[in-house]
């Protein structure tokens, strides 16, 4: 089976992020691997431990130094990554279309994983994008999956508990969601064994990413500032019972 | 711009506030706006519809069979379907659960820029307004192209009436069963009656601070009591006290409630990340120099144990 995982190089989580010109982020932070996206390396492993033979390719759009999120995706199992290398911002849009064009070129998709949402631009959208643009079935938010018979049983969790199970027949995309595993972590040997593995560097104009009909941009930014001047309630547990249940009725309206 | 369309999700025979609140950031800048209907359409749909400001209620009533109604590929086409009919340049719908999925399939099949979980939008200009960076930034987007689509955040506004004469329009021959993708089955979980993490005014949530899974049982009834809903930071979730779909945080719910009441929640940025734009945080914690103290709105020194209590013995 060819495995194809799609990961993103995105800033540090816990990364102070600071504002250039109004429009950008300094870059200067600690990037790595999409959090969402190791569950998809994760379960592109236990797919291949389950048909043995099967390859896995990670496959990213992003600067060259997206090389290091791709390494993490070889230490944590994909056989070989492939770096559609661009300096520019892209939207889901051009992002898709790059995606789809580096697998084209380099193989027949039995099945695409990505994460569900990457925690940057927080857009949830590039792997329905790849799915239409091969004409796969995709589904998101992936808790479990399984492969039998050349089809893809896959529960998918909407929220509160709420699930809805599919049957996709192969080739299929599917958005891996937190519940889906307990991500790998590599070892020092995972890590020494991936710099061996190949990375494959290509541009946009050499795989001829066609133009979307449509496109997003940011035209501001400005970073999400709390204005919160913390009142203390203090007396004992009853009184500021009574004072939290009195500031929910009167002042947010929320408690009849 | 021709006419925005906006898709709409009701539950027991009413438009859900969240989706009213749709409408109601789309007049602001949109001067036709159409309902796109999938579930049904009641009298009280109709009535609410027209009330807060939608010309043309379209029903898409899709088939009663379930495997049929939910399969999200089926509703995806529905919305293609009124798109090309009612000739819609702007679409909306809710950034929830449902809309997670059905947005950027429609999105992908039109091949048309989408921005998720907006908390504004210009129609005119098609700019919108969304965070990103796990929350930590708000980004103004302009989308470009001949439809554009946009995710609006729940709760992220608030339903204002807007009467008008309604008249509703039947579509049908909207239905295309997928062979590739087929829904098996569907579990709409024990929630019924309680309103959703993403769409509730009250949530309740608890962190380490519960101990262990038994405890958590107390932020489980006191949002009973309060009509809220529960939520948990990641550690509750890791430990194994509740299900991953009770999480808020940058990997889990992004939630934008009147009031969120963080119990036993330090406040990492990641969890700030998922419930920074609740319009009050009240905190209960017994440690004061819990970065959650600093970054609230109420701050209430003590122990859940002793206050969650109270506060379901007084309501």
């Amino acid at each position: 089976m060819q495995i194809y995982v799609c990961v993103k190089h995105v800033p540090d989580s816990a990364a102070n992020i600071h504002i250039v010109d109004n429009l950008k982020i300094d870059e200067s932070v600690p990037f790595l691997l999409n959090p969402y996206d190791e569950h998809a390396v994760t379960e592109s492993v236990a797919l291949k431990n389950q048909v043995p033979g099967s390859e896995i390719i990670a496959v990213c759009l992003g600067r060259k130094d997206a090389e290091s999120t791709v390494r993490s995706a070889l230490a944590m199992g994909a056989d070989r990554g492939l770096l559609v290398e661009t300096e520019k911002m892209c939207d889901s849009m051009t992002t898709a279309r790059a995606l789809h064009a580096a697998i084209v070129r380099d193989g027949q998709a039995d099945i695409i994983l990505t994460g569900k949402e990457s925690i940057d631009s927080e857009g949830m959208q590039t792997q329905f994008r790849i799915g239409a643009l091969f004409g796969f079935p995709v589904v998101t938010n992936a808790v479990s999956l399984d492969i039998k018979n050349g089809k893809a049983t896959v529960t998918c969790e909407l929220a509160g508990g709420r699930t809805r199970t599919f049957d996709l027949t192969l080739p299929c995309v599917i958005g891996a969601g937190r519940g889906l595993n307990t991500p790998i972590y590599p070892t020092f040997p995972d890590v020494v064994k991936s710099r061996k593995k190949s990375i494959e560097t290509l541009t946009l104009p050499e795989l001829n990413v066609p133009a979307a009909p449509g496109s997003t941009k940011i035209v501001a930014m400005t970073p999400l500032v709390q204005k919160r001047n913390p009142q203390k309630i203090t007396g004992s547990p009853s009184a500021q019972a009574a004072e939290i249940i009195r500031i929910l009725r009167q002042e947010a309206k929320v408690l009849s | 711009m021709k006419q925005a369309g906006i898709i709409i999700e009701a539950e027991h025979g009413r438009v859900k506030e969240t989706s009213l609140g749709v409408i109601t950031l789309a007049g602001r800048t949109a001067e036709s706006l159409a309902a796109l209907v999938m579930d049904g359409i009641t009298h009280e749909i109709t009535d609410q519809l027209a009330e807060y400001g939608i010309h043309t209620i379209v029903d898409l009533a899709l088939s009663d069979t379930p495997e049929i109604r939910l399969n999200p590929a089926v509703r995806a086409a529905a919305v293609l379907h009124a798109a090309r009919k009612m000739n819609l340049d702007r679409i909306l719908g809710l950034s929830s659960p449902e809309g997670k999925d059905l947005l950027p399939r429609v999105a992908a099949l039109l091949d048309a820029p989408l921005v998720m979980d907006c908390v504004d939008v210009d129609l005119n200009t098609g700019v919108a307004e969304t965070s990103q960076y796990s929350g930590k930034v708000m980004a103004q987007i302009q989308l470009t192209g001949e439809t554009l689509i946009f995710g609006v955040r729940p709760n992220a506004v608030p339903p204002e009436p807007r009467p008008v004469q309604a008249k509703t329009v039947a579509l049908s021959g909207s239905e295309a069963v997928p062979e590739n993708i087929t829904l098996l089955s569907w579990d709409d979980g024990d929630s019924e009656g309680r309103p959703s993490l993403v769409e509730a005014d009250i949530i309740i949530a608890g962190g380490r601070g519960l101990k262990n899974k038994d405890n958590f049982s107390l932020i489980v009834d006191c949002a009973e009591k309060l009509n809220a809903a529960p939520g948990a930071s990641r550690v509750a979730v890791d430990e194994g006290w509740v299900p991953y779909a009770l999480q808020v945080g940058q990997t889990g719910e992004k939630v934008s409630p009147q009031v969120y009441i963080a119990c036993g929640i330090s406040g990492s940025i990641q969890h700030f990340a998922g419930m920074k734009t609740a319009k009050m945080i009240i905190a209960v914690n017994k440690d004061e120099n819990a970065a959650i103290m600093a970054n609230c709105d109420y701050q209430v020194p003590g122990d859940l144990f002793d206050i969650l209590p109270e506060i379901m013995k007084q309501l």
